[in-house]
């Protein structure tokens, strides 16, 4: 009979091992399948049961404590014709629990053997999470203090479709082991074992013992109609293929000349809700249709609907470097919120910089320029200060010019935005004279 | 990273991009990379620290941790783009050094170079052509860890290809199977540390801005090189003397780049947004030159009016 066994690598396990039961046992699954080594990836954990991939002629990764079964969702998903199965110990299913409980969400198809003999052996027999609570192990007292965790439960409870219990010495062992290796999603197997070397001859736990305690559990045998449902990589290759490739980045020609050369920098002071980043945007794309260069720097809480929202832009004839505005050529003052972040820039102001302001909001003393807009009475909703404010500066002519502006609204919107943002300028322009409050 | 380094082992590139907190989480992985020899690239885009800091400001304090967050200390690669066009360029690089020396590559942004848009000159943008892995040639045996075709580089093969690969995260022979042999050891160490080490001229990067007439060397890297320029300007512009040297490549460190540059400056200064981790690399190369240092930890950028400042010029 034919076998996938490594002969150069026969298996080493302490005698009476139950593992070395579980190796044939896959073995003999593999064979019945017909599968050759090189359409099989055995990825294996940290513990006696890591040594597995070394028993087999297939193709082997063995990786860190608890995380096998993240490596085999990155193979499966990179080689979904591959057969991959992932052998842990209860000792890495704890610590790679929460792994566990993705990959029976997730519902990849790929195969988990829980090499279960409830104590970390290879470490010298320390408790594990499906160690019982009256076991005596290397941890003292600390398994007394934890309900053991049964595996197929929680795989249930988490949403795998397949979950199997099985004894390592069941004879049925190979054929269970072939049916999750052939379910078509993820699928668990809980092979219980005793492990000699660190916890069945201190615990005087032996086979049939395990048997019998298997036997009182409510019954698994396999599929779990309620989970069933379609498999991860394949619902993720359709859904993917339905996906329209990103567009790249705006490429924008220089159409217009810069009023100015060398850099402006310009700090935008606002709230939530008063599209303060999407004003900085426009600023940046109006002056780089003038071949200005530019940066923009967005500042908000974590809180993205209440609170400060600032923009920093820098506009710049040749390529920007330094990006802070520490000093700032123009500022909206559009809320209290925006400008009690950045109060200090308000005394470094000189006579030649401008503060656009919303009427209303309290700026420090300064000795810059002032335009006050009276928003409010001009009926002018909050979300639309920032726009404006770009249609005052615009006016201004020293920075951007309307023109600008307008190429910069092009670049960023389309349809009925579009429409909106140019319908809001046009008021503007034909009425600018009316939107001024004050200008000192 | 562990759906990182599947991927990688069948045969794809892969990158994950993360910040102070994530990158500590990658750690064990990082050292899985690093032992398996997995091509990889990893982002840090790096924030104020320590723990999980400030969301969201920028530092440098992610230097030190990238070149020894892998158990064993073995040689890394690590990255520092300056701006967008950095970003895209190095990531292109970041993968292709991957690939070549089957190896993690970090890339040590920051979250004032990841979080600031700005406009790209997209027609002068010289991208690298794209280099992929050195696969065993079919008639030659497939040893996942022996030397390759470049010179201390394991030839790849895909897992899941139609030869068989082992891949372990435990200490291997040539054959991917876990040993306890030290001489085998030993040289499978020593073949990875060679491996980055003997090709430092070749994967290092820089920009050197000199100025005959300079005493002082300043020395940067990533976001901090903006400010940078604009304080060595406006050195220049008032008269004054000064070389700049912006580093791209921080590990392995570019040590005979750096001590040559030092060689022509009286008094060297490093400014980094930490409270002084790269600086221990000039301190060692720098000899008995005095090596200056400052440093900033707030989440602000440190700005060129700060640099003239304690530059004293
Ligand atoms: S320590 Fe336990 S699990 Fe490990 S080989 Fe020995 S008997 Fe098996």
């Amino acid at each position: 009979m034919s076998s996938l066994l490594n002969r150069d690598r026969p298996p080493v396990f302490c005698p009476g091992c139950s593992h070395d039961l579980v190796v044939r046992a896959l073995d003999r699954a593999l064979v019945a399948m017909g599968k050759q080594g090189t359409e099989v990836a055995i990825v294996t954990d940290i513990g006696c049961s890591g040594l597995f991939d070394t028993f087999f002629n297939s193709h082997a990764m063995h990786g860190l404590h608890g995380r096998a079964l993240t490596y085999a969702t990155g193979l499966k998903m990179a080689r979904p014709e591959l057969t991959v199965i992932t052998i842990m110990g209860d000792g890495g299913m704890g610590i790679g629990g929460a792994h566990f409980l993705s990959s029976c969400r997730r519902n990849l198809d790929i195969t988990l053997l829980v090499l279960n003999n409830f104590n970390y052996g290879m470490t010298g027999g320390q408790c594990s999470v499906t160690t019982s609570p009256v076991a005596s192990t290397a941890s003292g007292f600390l398994n007394e203090l934890e309900p053991s965790l049964d595996i197929c439960k929680v795989a249930s409870a988490a949403g795998s479709p397949w979950v199997d219990r099985v004894m390592a010495t069941g004879k049925k062992l190979p054929e269970q082991i072939r049916d999750a290796v052939q379910y078509q999603g993820f699928s668990l197997v809980d092979i219980w074992g005793v492990c000699p070397g660190r916890y069945s001859k201190r615990n005087r736990v032996t086979l049939k013992g395990l048997e019998e305690e298997m036997a009182a559990l409510p019954p698994v045998s396999g599929a779990v109609q309620e989970n069933e449902r379609d498999e991860y990589a394949d619902l993720y290759r359709r859904k993917s293929s339905r996906l329209s490739l990103p567009s790249g980045p705006v490429d924008i020609e220089p159409i217009y000349s810069s009023a100015f050369t060398g850099q402006k920098d310009i700090l935008l002071l606002g709230a939530a809700g008063q599209r303060v980043n999407t004003a900085g945007e426009l600023l940046c794309l109006a002056a780089m249709s003038a071949g200005l260069h530019v940066s923009q720097k967005n500042d908000y809480p974590i809180t993205v609907l209440r609170g400060h929202s600032i923009s920093e832009v820098v506009l710049s004839s040749s390529p920007v470097l330094y990006t802070g505005t520490g000093h700032p050529d123009v500022v909206f003052a559009l809320a209290r919120e925006g400008v009690t972040r950045r109060r200090s820039v308000f005394e470094k102001l000189k006579p030649e910089n401008l503060v656009i302001r919303g009427k209303g909001v309290e700026v420090p003393e300064h000795e810059g320029k002032t335009i006050t807009i009276d928003f409010k009475k001009l009926r002018i909703p909050s979300m639309h200060w920032a726009l404006i404010s770009l249609a005052v500066l615009a006016e201004e002519k020293s920075l951007i010019t309307e023109k600008m502006l307008r190429a910069g609204l092009a670049f960023r919107f389309s349809g009925n935005s579009l429409e909106e943002a140019e319908s809001l300028l046009n008021h503007f322009f034909s009425r600018k004279n009316s939107y001024r409050t004050s200008h000192s | 990273m562990g759906f990182c380094l599947g991927a990688s082992m069948a045969g794809l590139k892969a990158m994950t991009a993360t910040s102070g907190p994530g990158i500590s989480l990658y750690s064990e992985q990082i050292s899985f990379a690093i032992g398996g020899e997995i091509p990889l690239v990893i982002v840090d885009v790096q924030r104020l620290g320590p723990s999980t800091g400030s969301a969201t400001k920028g530092a440098d304090g992610d230097i030190q941790f990238l070149r020894w967050s892998n158990s064993g200390g073995l040689p890394v690669i690590v990255l520092a783009p300056v701006d967008v066009t950095d970003c895209y360029t190095l990531t292109v690089r970041a993968f292709n050094l991957s690939e070549r020396f089957r190896c993690p590559v970090f890339l040590a942004s920051n979250k004032e170079t990841a979080m600031t848009r700005e406009s790209v000159d997209l027609v002068s943008l010289q991208i690298p052509s794209v280099v992929n892995r050195n696969h065993c040639p079919p008639d030659r045996e497939f040893l996942p860890f022996g030397p390759g075709g470049e010179k201390d580089v394991p030839y790849f093969l895909p897992l899941g290809g139609d030869r068989l690969v082992r891949q372990t995260s435990s200490t291997h022979d040539e054959y991917g199977y876990i040993t306890g042999d030290t001489e085998t050891i030993a040289r499978g160490i020593r073949r990875m540390e060679n491996k980055l080490l003997g090709a430092i001229n070749s994967l290092s990067l820089f920009e050197y801005d000199r100025d005959d007439s300079a005493d002082t060397l300043l020395i940067v890297y990533g976001v901090t090189a903006r400010a940078a320029r604009v304080a060595v300007q406006r050195i220049r512009d008032a008269g004054g003397a000064v070389s700049l040297l912006i580093l791209k490549t921080l590990f392995p460190v570019p040590e005979k780049t750096i001590q040559r540059c030092i060689a022509d400056a009286e008094r060297v200064m490093v400014i980094e947004m930490n409270l002084g981790q790269y600086v221990r690399e000039i301190e060692r190369l720098a000899g008995s030159k005095p090596v200056e240092f400052h440093g900033r930890m707030d989440g602000k950028l440190i700005s060129p009016a700060a640099m003239c400042e304690v530059m004293g010029l």
